[in-house]
């Protein structure tokens, strides 16, 4: 459990999409999303879902935890499916029970639509999630924003503000576990009752939990002062991202991806 | 030899709830040289913290002189020089989770010397022979929640030298960790100290280990109340039992032997020493 928090859904490989620098894999995801959003035509769907399929391929990425994501959003796919068939109207009448009516056109149009949902979040979660570790798009996401630091957007801080709840996600977690060992040792009860009496007995273990996060926080800070931290401003990085050859064709490749499917 | 921290009659105080001033520090006259092993004893709210965090400047002194390398520093300090003094004197404190900020060993090793605005070929170099100082080469790409604490106490030693501190003060960095994370880290402070040539300045409640440096300051009450070498300090048991402070099982058992009648002249103070001498009291017999 503690490893799934901090790795969110990584899934440690060495594809391609491994490789790709994180800034370029953000504006990759971009284009994607673009991209998925324009299809219209036959032919663009077909693009789509072949890009798509593709694009699993390369990552290597077991099919099964690719899937897997569709359990968390099946009720949106399925809802959305619904509501196109039975109201999309149309020129050819399928069948229909009383007011019930359902269209070849209602059809087709929740069968795009369910394609389109499910390219997004499988490429979307294959570009980002599963070959991105938190850290690596934290610091992606804080050199591809760093232009904004010009008109005063916080980037750095939101970076490191990220970077230091990932580092203290697990450390609290195994507290909370502490807690509330210490807390059913003296006879607390978590399981049972109505949702009131349970929301009641986190209390317990909520009060401790903050008093302990707030008590690091001022220790953290002053270490990070005796660590000379004095915010971002004339701070070098021991890691230095370069985007590769690599980056560019991708970055040419998924163009041209965008492209053909607004073309087609 | 030479003087590296100056302190002359330091005073310092914490502001209390209603604003009123809470004297902490009264009237400190320390010297510690270059290279020196300097252990600091007194019992809770002795007033140990918050010496260690005057020196490195994180709380400035109500009065009095500090010097660090000859320079004033109780003075009004721009931010690079302040930025300068806590690269000169690095600090460890206990809990080795709460100074670690990266998730991956070496980004935070990386932390300080990036704060200092180092090129980045040149931290790599840093992380690298900081991580070889502390024997932790193996775990630069490890998460720090999947070490011990004396591995991960290792860590926040080694992300203070990567920054190349001339003196580092350890504030209990010990006392969370088990016998063995005891060793590793105490081993550590004793080659930085050697090998080095770093300053130490340690804070701790182990008199095994208090045993280890060059000279003992003890403090009581905001107060310098007695300093000199282990031996001279451990001579009197009873006078460290009155400022609230235990002495090393064999000082304590050495001095028993005294009481009884044992010709022991000197204080013991290590356990090799202490063998040696009972070996040799038994033979006499
Ligand atoms: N932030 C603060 N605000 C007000 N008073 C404080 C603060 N920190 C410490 N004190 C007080 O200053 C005194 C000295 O505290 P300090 O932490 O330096 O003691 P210490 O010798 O390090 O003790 P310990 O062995 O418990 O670590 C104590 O009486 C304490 O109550
Ligand atoms: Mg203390």
């Amino acid at each position: 459990m503690l490893r799934d928090i901090t790795l969110g859904q990584y899934f440690p490989g060495n594809s391609v999409f491994h490789r790709t620098d994180p800034r370029v894999k953000i504006v990759l995801t971009m284009l994607y999303i673009v991209a998925v959003f324009m299809a219209d035509s036959l032919l663009s769907y077909l693009i789509m879902t072949a890009g798509t399929i593709l694009l699993i391929a390369v990552s290597r990425i077991p099919l099964k935890t690719v899937t897997s994501g569709f359990k968390t959003i099946l009720f949106i796919i399925i809802f959305t499916a619904v509501l196109n068939i039975f109201w999309t109207k149309g020129e050819n009448l399928l069948f229909s029970f009383g007011i019930i009516n359902v269209y070849a056109e209602g059809l087709i149009h929740a069968g795009k639509m369910v394609l389109r949902l499910a390219c997004l979040l499988m490429g979307t979660s294959v570009l980002i999630s599963y070959t991105t570790s938190p850290i690596a798009l934290t610091d992606g996401l804080e050199r591809l924003l760093s232009p904004l630091k010009v008109i005063k957007l916080p980037v750095h801080e939101f970076a490191m503000m990220m970077t230091i709840a990932l580092r203290f996600i697990p450390t609290l977690i195994e507290e909370t576990d502490k807690i509330m060992n210490a807390q059913k040792a003296r006879g607390a009860d978590f399981t049972e009752g109505n949702l009131l009496q349970r929301a009641k007995a986190l209390i317990p273990i909520l009060i401790p939990l903050f008093v302990s996060a707030f008590m690091r926080a001022g220790e953290l800070a002053t270490a990070m002062e005796c660590r000379c931290y004095h915010g971002g401003e004339g701070r070098t990085r021991m890691t230095v991202l370069k985007t590769k050859p690599l980056d560019w064709i991708l970055l040419s490749v998924f163009i041209a991806y965008g492209v053909g499917i607004i073309l087609l | 030899m030479k003087k590296f921290i100056e302190i002359k009659n330091l005073n310092f105080s914490y502001e209390g709830d209603e604003g009123e001033r809470v004297p902490v520090l009264h009237d400190i006259n320390l010297d510690i040289n270059k290279g020196e092993f300097v252990t600091i004893l007194g019992r809770n709210g002795s007033g140990k913290s918050t010496l260690a965090k005057v020196i490195n400047m994180i709380l400035t002194p109500d009065s009095g002189e500090l010097r660090i390398d000859g320079k004033n520093i109780a003075a009004e300090l721009t931010d690079e020089e302040l930025m300068a003094v806590r690269r000169r004197v690095g600090m460890v404190f206990q809990n080795p989770d709460n100074q670690l900020v990266a998730t991956i060993v070496e980004e935070d090793i990386a932390f300080g010397p990036e704060n200092l605005g180092i090129p980045s070929a040149e931290i790599r170099q840093r992380v690298d022979d900081a991580l070889d100082t502390v024997g932790m080469k193996a775990f630069a790409r490890h998460s720090p929640h999947q070490l011990s604490g004396g591995q991960k106490q290792r860590i926040a030693i080694a992300g203070i030298i990567a920054m190349l501190p001339e003196c580092i003060i350890f504030d209990e960095s010990t006392a969370m960790l088990d016998p063995k994370g005891r060793q590793e880290v105490m081993d550590t402070i004793e080659k930085l100290n050697r090998e080095k040539g770093i300053t130490i300045i340690a804070i701790t409640h182990n008199m095994e280990e208090a045993v280890r440096g060059d000279r003992i300051v003890v403090i009581d009450g905001g107060r310098i109340v007695k300093q000199g070498t282990p031996k001279d300090v451990f001579a009197k048991p009873y006078e460290l039992w009155e400022l609230g402070l235990a002495v090393p099982q064999v000082t304590e058992l050495f001095d028993m032997l005294r009481c009884l009648g044992a010709d022991l002249p000197e204080s013991v103070i290590t356990e090799e020493e202490g063998a040696e001498k009972l070996a040799r009291l038994l033979e006499t017999k």
